[in-house]
């Protein structure tokens, strides 16, 4: 299982990157204000900020996301298959059994949080529960607990809460510059400013959207094998992605920021799909994984 | 530059390099003895639950009682076997063998089937076997980088040195599931 540990020194060097990537524009924006307004005070206040909401995207991002998904807690008593399918798995990946959560969607998807192996949670729909057999789940759990095991969930769990601030916060510029529209001129200075502002009120969602795209498409196959490596049994996985992929279920809590984590894209009504997710796909094609995973031998 | 500093500078990479392949190495190995120890974790935790299930058997299976001795013997055997890994492995196969005969013959014990402790106890078992398998499966993984570690170039020479030996793979087909249960009434 070379795969998994190799994998992880790379996601945590990503950490590291994005959140100085999310620093760097967090207190840049609160200096562009600053000069605006001509009020250094906002320089302050977004350091500390942007501070605070890394360490809570760091210790807390993983309840957030859960929250966002309405999910709740198994216990071995109250769900005996799924908790002992879980418990085995970690054994054979070397990991602490994860916390186990179900969150109440028809669709089938799986999603894995939390910041390392020791703090990871797994969540599974109720759709994915009743509608897939033993090795099937199995199989999803393996791809689930490789994703724990090379800290994927560390970088994209951060991301959920770092992207979605930093979406927050240029809309929020875009409102206040809207208001000023009209309002005091002073001179060449504030136009450029002006400008830049607005510059960076149509930057920063690209820049969240390619933050989020660089934990990689990459990593869902890379998971797909790994997760194959656990179980010996590449089919399991395949022919439970052949059963997600036919699923037309709608999800209601489909989010854009949390649409990466799951094991494919919650947005799988093709005609609904929103432009600018189609644009930035979080997932590699199903059909691509379910073939690399028919081919494979273990 | 003199060629003696030349020759120093070379030593001084070479023993850092030597260095941080033998921590490799060593970290390899005590992840595969923290492996082994989780196989006994699951060992032990199957040893505990079997004196409650002869226990319970005894009361309805009162002809049967080659069947229970032979899960005691077997039991007892596992917890006296003092070898490798793979030895006792083989003890605990052959303690899996005697435990599927006893579940096979309980088939026959309606009374037996229907006792809730008997079926909670079965499940108990069942589940301890796969977690056995699970953790096998994760020493040999620990192996498999051990040895690929010792037989790659050039941490090959630096284990050679320091005498690191390859381990061997647990099979992960038990010997009982390869032969069928055998049965007599």
């Amino acid at each position: 299982m070379a795969s998994l540990y190799t994998h992880r020194d790379s996601n945590i060097r990503k950490t590291w990157i994005i959140f100085t990537v999310f620093l760097i524009i967090v207190i840049g924006a609160g200096f562009l204000f600053s000069r605006i307004y001509d009020n250094p005070t906002i320089v302050i206040f977004a350091v500390v900020f942007a501070v605070v909401m890394s360490m809570v995207s760091y210790w807390n991002s993983d309840k957030i996301v859960l929250a966002m998904a309405h999910a709740a807690p198994v216990s071995r008593e109250s769900n005996r298959e799924l908790y002992t399918i879980v418990e085995n798995l970690s054994i054979t990946a070397g990991l602490p059994v994860p916390k186990i959560y179900i969150t109440d969607e028809a669709q089938l998807n799986a999603f894995a949080t939390g910041r390392d192996p020791k703090h990871a949670v797994i969540c599974v729909t109720r759709g994915l529960l009743e509608r897939l057999n033993r090795s099937e789940l199995e199989g999803v759990i393996a791809h689930e607990l490789s994703h724990v095991g090379n800290r994927d969930i560390l970088v994209s769990t951060i991301v959920v809460v770092l992207v979605g601030f930093i979406a927050i916060l240029s809309d929020i510029f875009m409102r206040s510059l809207w208001l000023r529209g009209g309002g005091r001129r002073r001179g060449e200075g504030a136009q450029i400013l002006l400008l830049l502002g607005i510059a960076f009120a149509i930057l920063a969602p690209i820049i969240a959207t390619l933050m989020r795209l660089a934990i990689s498409r990459r990593r869902e196959s890379l998971a797909d094998a790994s997760g194959a490596l656990l179980t010996r049994y590449p089919d399991g996985l395949a022919s439970a992605l052949e059963k997600i992929r036919d699923d037309r279920t709608p999800m209601s809590i489909a989010n854009n920021s949390t649409a990466h984590l799951w094991i494919d894209d919650p947005y799988n009504e093709q005609k609904k799909t929103p432009f600018l997710h189609k644009l930035f796909m979080t997932h590699p094609p199903i059909e691509e994984r379910i073939k690399m995973l028919r081919g494979m031998k273990v | 530059m003199s060629i003696t500093t030349i020759i120093l500078i070379i030593a001084a990479v070479l023993i850092v390099i030597i260095i941080g392949i033998y921590n490799g190495l060593v970290r390899a190995r005590v992840r595969m003895r923290e492996a082994l120890s989780d196989i006994d974790v699951q060992s032990k935790r199957r040893f505990d639950l079997v004196p409650n299930l002869v226990e319970t058997v005894k009361g309805y299976m009162t002809q049967e009682r080659t069947i229970l001795e032979n899960v005691t013997k077997a039991r007892t055997a596992v917890m006296q076997s003092s070898g490798t890994p793979l030895e006792k492995a083989d003890m605990e196969n052959q303690f899996t063998g005697a435990l599927k005969t006893l579940f096979a013959v309980s088939e026959q014990y309606p009374n037996l089937k229907s006792n809730m402790n008997f079926l909670e106890l079965q499940r108990e078992l069942e589940d301890t076997e796969n977690k056995m398998m699970a953790a096998r499966r994760f020493y040999n993984s620990t192996v498999q980088d051990l040895n690929t570690k010792i037989q790659t170039f050039p941490t090959s020479i630096i284990a050679g040195m320091f005498g690191f030996r390859e381990e061997k793979f647990f099979e992960i087909t038990a010997s009982a599931e390869r032969e069928p249960v055998k049965v007599k009434f």
